[in-house]
Parts: C-alpha cells; sequence; structure tokens
C-alpha cells in the first residue's frame, strides 16, 4: 500500500496542507479530502507545502485542478511550495507553473497571500 | 512482438489491477531498471510513465474487476522494453491529443494528463489490441553507452 498522509496546519490567514509520501491514483482521495475540509470550513488561502512528497502521479495532478477554481472563485488561491526537483519536473512537463505559483519556501508563498 | 532476439534478460509481473497495486507495480519496475543500470532519474521515469498506464487501464477498463495486468520488461544492451499486457476493452493511446492545460482548466477537466506524461517520458510507445483477446503497450527507452 501507498504510504501517504496530509496534515493540515493554520497559519494566521493561511491554511497549510503538507504533503508527505506517495501521491497515486489510489492516495488521491486523501488529498481531496483535505481540500474538501478546507473549503467547507470556508479556508480558501491554501498553502500545499510538498517537501516530504516523494512521489506524484498524474493523478495527484488531477487534485490539484479539481479545486483550483472553487478556491478561486471565493478569492482564495492554492499555492506550492517546497517542491523537490523530481516532483517539479513533472509539474512542468505538463506547463503547471503558468496555472500555480510554484515557490522555493511556504514562508514565501504566505507572504504572497498577504501582499495581495 | 519482434525484438530480434537481442534481449537477453526478462522479468515479469502479473498482479490484480487494483490502485492499492500501484505502490508494488512502481517497485517492481524500481528493482528491476535498477538491475539494468539506469540513473534514479529515469527509474522514476519509467516508474511513472508504467503508473500511469497501470492507472488508465485500471480506472477506465477494469472499473472495479481487479482483472490481471502483466507487467514484462525485458532488455539488452541497447534498449529496455516494458510490455504491458491486459485483458479490458481496447484503448489507443496514441488517438489522445497532447492537453492544452488552459483549455482543462476552463472546462474543469481533471483528467487526461497521465497518457501525455507517458508518451513524453519514453523514447518509444507502441500499442497493439487483439480484439476479445488482450491489448498490449510496449514501451521502449533507449540505454545509453555506459550502462551495461
Amino acid at each position: 500500500m501507498a504510504e501517504f498522509t496530509t496534515k493540515i496546519r493554520e497559519v494566521e490567514n493561511v491554511s497549510i496542507i503538507d504533503l508527505n509520501g506517495f501521491l497515486d491514483a489510489h492516495t488521491a482521495p486523501h488529498l481531496e479530502n483535505a481540500f474538501t475540509e478546507l473549503i467547507n470550513n470556508k479556508r480558501f488561502n491554501i498553502v500545499v507545502n510538498f517537501k516530504e512528497l516523494n512521489y506524484i502521479s498524474s493523478a495527484g495532478l488531477g487534485v490539484f485542478m479539481a479545486f483550483v477554481e472553487t478556491v478561486r472563485d471565493n478569492k482564495g488561491d492554492i499555492k506550492l511550495s517546497n517542491m523537490t526537483a523530481k516532483v517539479f519536473n513533472i509539474f512542468d512537463l505538463l506547463g503547471f507553473p503558468l496555472l500555480y505559483q510554484i515557490f522555493d519556501s511556504e514562508d514565501e508563498a504566505i507572504k504572497k497571500f498577504n501582499e495581495a | 512482438m519482434q525484438q530480434q532476439n537481442l534481449h537477453n534478460k526478462e522479468k515479469e509481473l502479473i498482479i490484480p489491477g487494483k490502485t492499492e497495486n500501484l505502490t508494488r507495480i512502481r517497485d517492481f519496475v524500481k528493482e528491476t531498471t535498477l538491475e539494468i543500470g539506469f540513473s534514479e532519474e529515469t527509474i522514476g521515469n519509467l516508474q511513472l510513465a508504467v503508473d500511469e498506464w497501470c492507472t488508465n487501464i485500471i480506472k477506465y477498463a477494469y472499473r472495479k474487476s481487479g482483472n490481471n495486468i502483466v507487467i514484462t520488461i525485458n532488455w539488452n544492451t541497447t534498449k529496455c522494453y516494458i510490455s504491458i499486457v491486459d485483458y479490458g476493452p481496447p484503448f489507443d493511446p496514441q488517438n489522445v491529443p497532447e492537453p492544452d492545460l488552459e483549455e482543462y482548466y476552463r472546462q474543469h477537466r481533471v483528467g487526461g494528463f497521465g497518457i501525455h506524461l507517458m508518451k513524453t517520458l519514453m523514447d518509444e510507445v507502441q500499442y497493439t489490441s487483439i480484439p476479445g483477446k488482450h491489448n498490449q503497450i510496449l514501451l521502449t527507452k533507449h540505454l545509453k553507452k555506459g550502462i551495461k
């Protein structure tokens, strides 16, 4: 079984989702649940921290596509941070940097919300 | 499948097509391609390409049937071939256009990236279907000089 966990933290007005492990078609529903929980709680400023994510397939990428519009319609955003080169490469191959802001650090991503 | 008797080693995994087995599938690809001598980066790409195609079989061809998937990796000094056989309805990946991300965003589409990734990550992709029997995708990666 692929190991994958999410943890949600709050930093001021921003919610952080920490990803850990392997994000594939089997584990993607865990991430969907995390987004659903935040949206139900009207938390629309979201940073996803990829530091501990070892692997992502397109099933995982699809989760970001599924929620980003709802979040932006509510004047929030999904920003991404701390990707390893391997994970960034997959996002980059599909052109995701066009649609999502990707930061080296979580702090930079949080600051961007406060600038906006 | 014509490979001109060049291949000299082969490993096979027969596994029920369920998403919970994707880890085992990726581990099999890793163990075997490590033995071939690919770089860590290439191994990651091969794992992803195989994951994408197996995910496609599991989600769209098998749905919840859990029928078997047969993955065979064989290699020689110049090429590594990964064959994935399934017993679901045929689906030719060559007919899938390259995804337009902005268009997908507008259409709220969340899928369709996997096949593009697979084609991008592999050197060759060949698909054959024998109706009523099985389908096979053959993914090829060229070995660079210096790899045994």
